[in-house]
Formats: structure tokens, C-alpha cells, sequence
């Protein structure tokens, strides 16, 4: 066994740090590699697939009658609702499959390359988002299937998922913050979800505010999910609604401004 | 050999790592000279992969400091890992990936175009025998394919300095010989290696320089043929027909080899480490001569538990024990 190449004799001449550019390619590659990895264990896609179709069934069938007196007259309603508590809840994953990759051995190799520290952070997150075209079109589809007619035609539609989805991508960042601060992705996937159940169900998404006591309701009121679910439905009926999609936008910001920072130091100092 | 910058690939002084209570690397010295294969032999837990891990960037040293071609491992950590290669314990490549994914992925992260980082890593398949299995996933690979898939990772862009954590442990023999003919190549081709083993064995064919760690600590260091002479060549295993005769053995033993030997009544055993080899014609003699009856015996070559038992007074327990079991 002979490996081949040109004799190791002179010591290359290295790099004190990554340059912008370089650091852009690593986490470009670091997304690859990401989505390759989904190709070959396509269970993952389990939960971006099938969650939308059987929330949306179940919740429209269930809920329709009781709270807007019909299927059809709360599909409006509920399918912005749903969209935004399934890409978030897929966004979960994002903080699970950082753990789980950090306590690989794979991890160890990255960590000895001459690359950016963050490419396999920032790689991540850029794969994730696509699961959150994967979630949202999904919605949509089922929705439409069930006889969701938005007035917002596809503008409005292609306008609320594209808002979902920035927005699902800036919470992903708590997420990845539990992913490298956890012990173990169990301990992320059940703090995951104590973050995401208050934010996705006390809001406006799946009932009106004003059939919550006063406490809940003031809660609901602040809570960023509810904006941003009032956002999409605005979006995707066709209403002018620049305050609340400036609030969504705005929370987006805040949280990526506090959480991206914290994520960056507390992943630098494990990688 | 014409030297380009520093004289060393490896400088460690006082290299400690802390965990917890436990002081995993404890003052650790090295000097691992340019071109050459380091050993650094030890049991499980004396500190070898903790020793690797500071140097290769991968743990911050809690005291002394660690230089790699004369950059500081913690001042320059992004320079020291474009010089060096680490292939670990444990396969460290993506399991759900092929092996044609990793090496590209690898590649492209070190800089080279998709084009050629394809190129490359199907030379590299080829060369270490894995072209038939290019396209699996590494969780279908053995445990040998995936070591050698992952020393292949380590190669891309031919690093000055190659550490291998343990390469050969929990390989079939075949194997075993195959990883060292890629070791030796390595070396010829100019790249230093620093590998660490638990096999007295490997070093022994592999090393120019071996350093015995024991409790984070370096007990022993010098070339093979130093280390083997601080333990004898040879140990030579006797068992008696007579148990009363023990006495009057380990005493012409010690005359005629010139060392002490241990007797273990439950066997009826006596070892000794022996120099010479060919004193054993006259051990033998001796021993008719002084009517002591033999039942077996056999000459070994010093075992690491033998080089342990020489250097620190202590052996290595567990494998200790396991030999005893299979003795007994």
C-alpha cells in the first residue's frame, strides 16, 4: 500500500486565522454535509412531513365547529396558527441534532481542522431552514386540500411562509443554545419543549384571545407568537398588517441579538 | 536531511491537564524530533489520549505548554491545526455519511476545490483498499475499514505531523500489519507521527523513540532497545516439579542470570527477566546440578506488563489479572 503523494518536506506556510470568506464556504460546506446526512436517513423528514398533515386534520376537525362554527369558516384562522406551532416545533430540532453531533467523535475531527470554529454551529442552522420550507409547504398543501382558500392568494401565502419561516430560524438560536449547553439531546428535546408549548399554544394560534381569563390573555397578548401568527393570518388574507409584521420581525431580531451571542460563546468555549 | 525550520514537532514542558480530583496528565515532557514515529505507550487511563488531546488542540492545558513545529498550541491553535492530523480512538467520521462523503466533506473544509477533493478522496479509497465500499455508509464498515477509512481523513492534505490515538487497538492481526506499512510509508514520505499503544509490541516495530506514561506521568524514555534492556529481553518462565525446591531455583536463578525472580506458589511458578537468552543452556545446567526438577518451561519476550512492573513497581492491573485467569 503505497500513498502517493509528493514527499512532506518543507512546512507549509500557515494561516493565522480564517478569513470572512473562508469562514462563509466552511459553514456552506458544514450545510451540505447537513442535508447529505438527510438524504441518507430519510426518518428524519418523519416530523416536518407528517406533523403539519396531522395537526392541521386534527385540529381543523376537531376544534372547526366549536370555535368558528364551521371547518371551513376556521381554516383561515387555524392554518397560520398551525404553520407558525409546526416550523417551530421543528425548529427543536435544530438544538437535539447539535448535541448529538457534538458528542460524536466526527465533532473531535472537525475541531482539530484549520476552519472556522463556528462553521458546524452556523452549518446547521443554514440546513434547518430548509426543513422550514419543507414544514411550511406542507401546511399549505394539507390546507389547501381540506379547502383552505386563502384571499391572500399565493402572494399572501408565499408572503406569511416566508415570514414563518425568518422567524422560525431566529427562535432556533434558544434551541441551539440548549443543544450546546445540554448534557445529553434528551435534556435538550424536553427543555426544547418546555420553551415551546407556552410560546406556541398560549397565543392566538389555535383560539381567540378573548376567550382566555384576563391573565392568560395579557400573556398571550405579549407573547411574539402571537403577533406573528396574527401577522401571517393578515398576510395570507390579503390585509395590509405592517405593525404586526414589523413586531414579528422585531422579536425575531431581539431574539437572535440576545441568543445568537450567548450560542457563539457558550459553543466556543466547548468547540 | 536538510532541516526547514524548528529541529522539533513536538515540544511539551510540564504539560498538566486537571480533571476534577483526577490529574489526568501530570508534568508531562516530550520531545518528538522531525521525521520520526514516537511511541507513547501506557494502560488504559495513564494519560496518552488526554496527553494527544492538549497537544492537537482539542483541550486546553491546565499548566506547562505544548509547542508544534514551535507554534504554542494554545497562542496559535488555528496554525498548529493546519500542521497536524489526528486520527482518534474511535473512528471520527460521520457514520451515516459514505466513505466517499466524509473524505470530500474533509477535503472541501481544508480548502480544496469539489473537483479535485472528489479526486483525492478516490485515490485515498483506493489506496488504503476501500474503493469497493466507497459508497456505504461507515456504519456498515468493520472496525479495520473504519480505521483506516479515518487515518485516510487524516491524510487529505498530507500533514507535517500525524497524531494516531491508539491505532491498532481491537484489530485482527492482518490488519494490524497492513496500519503499520501505512505508518512506515507516512515516515518515509517525510511527516512525523506520534502514536500512542498499549502494546509494548507496536512500539517495539514502529517507534524510533518510546515514552512509557503512567499516571499522566513520563516514567521511562529512550529508544526501544533502551527500554527492553531497563526490563531484560527476555523473561524466562519455570515451573517446578517440586515445590520445596523454590528456594534453592530462585537462588541459582539469580546467580546464573543475574536477576530476581518472583516465585508464585499457586503455579509453582518462578519468572525472571532475563538479559540473555542463550544463559538459559546454562540455567538449565546449573539447575541439574543443584537436582531441581523442571516440569515446563518457556522464554517470553518482555510483556508491558513486565516493562510496568520494572519501571513504576506496579503493574497494569486489569490486563494483570486477565493474564493470571488465562494461566491459571
Amino acid at each position: 500500500m503505497t500513498v502517493m503523494d509528493p514527499t512532506v518536506s518543507a512546512l507549509p506556510v500557515p494561516e493565522v486565522r480564517v478569513s470572512i470568506r473562508k469562514g462563509l464556504s466552511h459553514t456552506l460546506t458544514m450545510a451540505y454535509r447537513s442535508l447529505l446526512k438527510v438524504r441518507r436517513t430519510p426518518e428524519q423528514w418523519g416530523d416536518v412531513v407528517l406533523q403539519p398533515i396531522i395537526f392541521t386534520v386534527m385540529f381543523a376537525y376537531l376544534f372547526g365547529g366549536a370555535i368558528a362554527g364551521s371547518v371551513d369558516s376556521y381554516l383561515p384562522l387555524l392554518i397560520p396558527g398551525i404553520l407558525v406551532q409546526s416550523v417551530i416545533t421543528t425548529s427543536v430540532v435544530t438544538g437535539v441534532q447539535l448535541r448529538e453531533d457534538m458528542d460524536k467523535g466526527v465533532f473531535d475531527r472537525l475541531r482539530t481542522l484549520p476552519i472556522a470554529r463556528i462553521a458546524p454551529l452556523s452549518g446547521a442552522l443554514l440546513a434547518d431552514t430548509l426543513r422550514y420550507v419543507i414544514a411550511t409547504t406542507m401546511t399549505f398543501l394539507v390546507g389547501f386540500a381540506i379547502g383552505y382558500r386563502p384571499a391572500g392568494g399565493i402572494p399572501g401565502v408565499i408572503a406569511g411562509g416566508l415570514l414563518v419561516i425568518v422567524c422560525a430560524w431566529a427562535i432556533s438560536w434558544i434551541f441551539a443554545l440548549l443543544g450546546v449547553m445540554a448534557r445529553n439531546s434528551a435534556t435538550v428535546q424536553a427543555l426544547s419543549f418546555l420553551v415551546l408549548f407556552p410560546l406556541t399554544f398560549l397565543s392566538n394560534a389555535f383560539v381567540p384571545i378573548a376567550t382566555m381569563p384576563g391573565w392568560l390573555a395579557t400573556f398571550a397578548t405579549i407573547n411574539p407568537v402571537t403577533h406573528l401568527v396574527t401577522a401571517v393570518r393578515a398576510l395570507t388574507s390579503g390585509v395590509v398588517a405592517t405593525g404586526d409584521v414589523a413586531i414579528a420581525l422585531g422579536g425575531a431580531a431581539v431574539i437572535v441579538l440576545i441568543f445568537a451571542p450567548l450560542t457563539v460563546r457558550a459553543y466556543m468555549r466547548r468547540a | 536531511m536538510s532541516i526547514q525550520g524548528p529541529e522539533w514537532a513536538i515540544e511539551a514542558d510540564g504539560l498538566v491537564k486537571v480533571f476534577g480530583d483526577n490529574r489526568a496528565v501530570d508534568g508531562v515532557d516530550l520531545r518528538v524530533a522531525r521525521g520520526s514515529i514516537y511511541g507513547v505507550l501506557g494502560p488504559n487511563g495513564a494519560g496518552k489520549t488526554t496527553t494527544i488531546s492538549v497537544l492537537a488542540t482539542l483541550l486546553k492545558p491546565d499548566g506547562g505548554r505544548g509547542r508544534i513545529f514551535g507554534h504554542d498550541v494554545v497562542a496559535e491553535p488555528h496554525v498548529v491545526r493546519s500542521l497536524i492530523g489526528v486520527t482518534g480512538q474511535y473512528a471520527s467520521v460521520d457514520e451515516q455519511l459514505s466513505g466517499t462523503e466524509n473524505l470530500v466533506i474533509f477535503g472541501v473544509l481544508l480548502g480544496l476545490g469539489w473537483r479535485e477533493a472528489k479526486r483525492k478522496a478516490a485515490t485515498l479509497l483506493e489506496s488504503f483498499e476501500l474503493t469497493d465500499a466507497a459508497g456505504k455508509p461507515v456504519a456498515k464498515y468493520s472496525g479495520g475499514m473504519r480505521r483506516r477509512l479515518d487515518l485516510a481523513a487524516s491524510l487529505i492534505v498530507r500533514p507535517p505531523l500525524i497524531f494516531l490515538d491508539e491505532p491498532t487497538t481491537g484489530l485482527d492481526p492482518k490488519t494490524r500489519g497492513q496500519m503499520w506499512q501505512i505508518i512506515r510509508d507516512l515516515v518515509r514520505d517525510g511527516s512525523t507521527v506520534l502514536l500512542t499503544t498499549q502494546y509494548l509490541d507496536e512500539a517495539d516495530q514502529l517507534a524510533d523513540r518510546i515514552a512509557v506514561i503512567d499516571r499522566g506521568r513520563v516514567v521511562a524514555e529512550g529508544t526501544a532497545d533502551e527500554l527492553k534492556a531497563s526490563v531484560g529481553t527476555a523473561s524466562l518462565d519455570l515451573r517446578l516439579g517440586d515445590m520445596t525446591q523454590a528456594e534453592t531455583a530462585l537462588e541459582v536463578a539469580a546467580r546464573v542470570l543475574g536477576s530476581q525472580g518472583t516465585f508464585t506458589p499457586e503455579h509453582a511458578r518462578i519468572t525472571a527477566p532475563m538479559a540473555d537468552p542463550d544463559r538459559v543452556t546454562d540455567l538449565l545446567v546449573a539447575l541439574r546440578e543443584r537436582g531441581v526438577h523442571l516440569t515446563e518451561l518457556s522464554v517470553q519476550k518482555p510483556t508491558l506488563d513486565e516493562v510496568f512492573l520494572t519501571i513504576t513497581g506496579h503493574g497494569v492491573e486489569p490486563e494483570a489479572d486477565a493474564r493470571e485467569g488465562v494461566a491459571a
